[in-house]
């Protein structure tokens, strides 16, 4: 006589789980009779089975099942409510070797978390669903689910979901199959030994389909809830049977993974320097080593530039300069544009903030160090914002000067008017950029190296405009245009004075 | 050597890690699993297998959602 054992506990379970707080180690948390913990017991003993542990990668969702990396014996993650999709998918294109399971409820998956979910299943990412639609949410107590059916009582609906106030239940496999990307849509049940063994096969098949690289397999669950739902056992399964199935039909919706070549992706780069070489892949002349700083004081501290004017003058370019300048010499830099309808004609504003530490808040409506307004109306909305002894620079051209500008410190140049005779008013922002280069040698540059602080105006220009090789001669000319008419404004303001 | 083998089954299920829900019970195409009368460590009324009439079918496993609670032996003659 020889004994084996012929069914065990599977082994994609962790033997003993001591994750799970509390002294018993062996039971998972899930009430009497959960279908949680069927559909557990079917993934893991395919994991085990395809040996596939290794590189798997079980995202948790919200709900009853947020702790299953107490028990799965593979990679875990936890995500928010909803989101084990997009999580899912920043796994699957980072490594497109994992094979990732979102493992998600129907409040989860059908409410809160619908769009991420039919987002990648439209996407067509290589993962698998495993969707446990058990008609209400268990973990808060029952309350009325998307996939509650009409007429079934919960503690949200005690008369019954009512089909003309909270419509009919979703009907999540069949809107999955209709699109043309997921290569597997099957809906089982979790309630006889022949619907059981068939969610078995259902299982096996999608996470082949993900070893594979087909894409995006689901697999949708009927399952019980019987202490919320106050069922036993017995009554659990005739409720799934009669009543879910009735408006879930049971049954494989979708099935291409044979007609579907597997997913290729490009090979992921975590090395720093290539990632930096393929996020920024414009090489700009000159610049400075990656180690420089200047040794300014006054580059301590956070300088907050807010650059406005009416929309086409190149407001958001001219802060983008700004920006540039500072991220060439090594700055921490945020560049924050205004969104909204004012971006075509309008007013137009952006923000843009250096510092050696972190940025804070991108966003400036106070303590604004540089104003550049190149229309009357951002002189007299952002003014106030401008700290005391802050400097305006304004459009003499478009603007006259403001009143009662107390301690702060006004520059004006005739940018628009520049720009004209230069043959085109668009580059009006970059005689701005020009006056800025001549103003700000006193005001931010105090005693460094002159040299290397005009040469960044130039580099921040070529960087700009990169991308738009034809008019770099022109932003250039009208750059040094800029610089001579501010020269001259302040030498004849010197011998004035 | 042609004679075929004769197979034994037995289902063992471990009184601590049952809660009891039943499910292993009424799946049983048998009937050879019953309910216990007394309470395990976790107070739940656990399931056993009566001792005769496994068929080693795998209802019982599958239908139980606790990892370990259900293991099948097969023995089989020599």
């Amino acid at each position: 006589m020889t004994e084996k054992i012929k069914l065990q506990r599977p082994k994609g379970f962790f033997s003993k789980f001591d994750r799970r707080p509390g002294p018993v180690k062996t039971n998972m948390h899930y009430c009497p009779g959960c279908g949680h913990g069927i559909m557990h017991k079917l993934i893991a003993e395919a994991l085990a089975d395809f040996d596939m542990q290794q590189n798997t990668i079980f995202i948790a969702p919200v709900g009853c099942a947020v702790f299953t990396y107490y028990y799965f014996d593979c990679g875990g993650i936890s995500v928010p409510h909803g989101r084990a999709p997009a999580v899912a998918t920043g796994i699957v294109r980072a490594t497109p070797d994992a094979h990732v399971i979102s493992y998600q409820g129907d409040g989860d998956l059908a409410a809160i978390g619908l769009n991420n979910f039919l987002q990648a299943a439209n996407r067509g990412e290589n993962m698998v669903v495993f969707f446990v639609n058990n008609a209400i949410y268990g973990m808060t107590g029952g309350q009325m689910a998307p996939t509650t059916l009409p007429g079934q009582k919960t503690v949200t609906c005690p008369n019954g979901r009512s089909t003309v106030n909270e419509g009919y239940p979703l009907k999540v496999s069949e809107m999955v199959a209709a699109l043309d990307s997921p290569v597997y849509v099957e809906r089982v049940a979790l309630s006889t030994t022949k619907n059981i063994m068939q969610a078995r096969r259902a299982v096996r098949k999608a996470l082949q389909n993900v070893i594979n690289k087909k894409g995006f397999s689901m697999v949708e669950a009927l399952s019980g809830c019987p202490v919320n739902l106050n069922f036993n056992a017995q009554e659990m399964n005739e409720f799934i049977d009669n009543q879910m199935m009735s408006y879930f039909p049971l049954g494989c919706l979708k099935d291409i993974a044979d007609n579907r070549d597997p997913i290729k992706r490009p090979v992921s780069i975590y090395a720093k320097n290539k990632v930096k070489a393929v996020l920024f892949p414009q090489a700009v002349d000159g610049g400075v080593d990656a180690e420089f700083e200047n040794p300014s004081e006054l580059f301590k501290k956070e300088r907050r530039i807010k650059c406005a004017g009416f929309g086409g003058q190149g407001i958001l370019s001219l802060g983008m300069m700004i920006a540039s300048m500072a991220k060439l010499r090594n700055f921490n830099v945020s560049w924050l544009p205004s969104y909204g309808p004012e971006k075509r004609g309008g007013t137009a504003n952006c923000s843009v903030v250096l510092s050696r530490s972190e940025v804070g808040s991108p966003l400036i409506d106070s303590d604004c160090n540089l104003l550049i307004a190149m229309n009357q109306p951002s002189i007299d909305k952002y003014l106030p914002e401008l700290k005391d002894k802050g400097v305006l620079l304004y459009d003499s051209s478009t603007a006259s000067a403001p009143e009662n500008i107390g301690n702060r410190i006004v520059y004006s140049v005739a940018a628009s008017n520049i720009a004209e005779k230069m043959g085109s008013i668009k580059c009006a922002n970059s005689v701005m950029l020009g006056a800025l280069a001549v103003i700000l040698r006193d005001y931010f540059l105090e005693k460094d190296d002159p040299q290397d602080f005009d040469r960044v105006f130039e580099e921040a220009i070529l960087d700009c405009f990169s991308h738009k090789k034809n008019t770099i001669r022109l932003n250039f000319n009208a750059y040094y245009a800029g610089k001579k008419a501010a020269l001259e404004i302040l030498q004849s303001s010197t011998v004035k004075g | 050597m042609a004679e075929k083998k004769r197979k034994i089954f037995s289902v063992k299920i471990a009184p601590q890690e049952c809660k009891g829900c039943s499910r292993c019970v009424n799946a049983c195409p048998k009937s050879v699993l019953k309910i216990q009368e007394n309470i395990n460590q976790m107070g739940y009324f656990f399931a056993t297998y009566t001792g005769d009439g496994c068929v080693g079918c795998g209802a019982c496993f599958y239908n139980c959602p606790e990892p370990g609670a259900v293991t099948i032996y097969e023995k089989s003659e020599e």
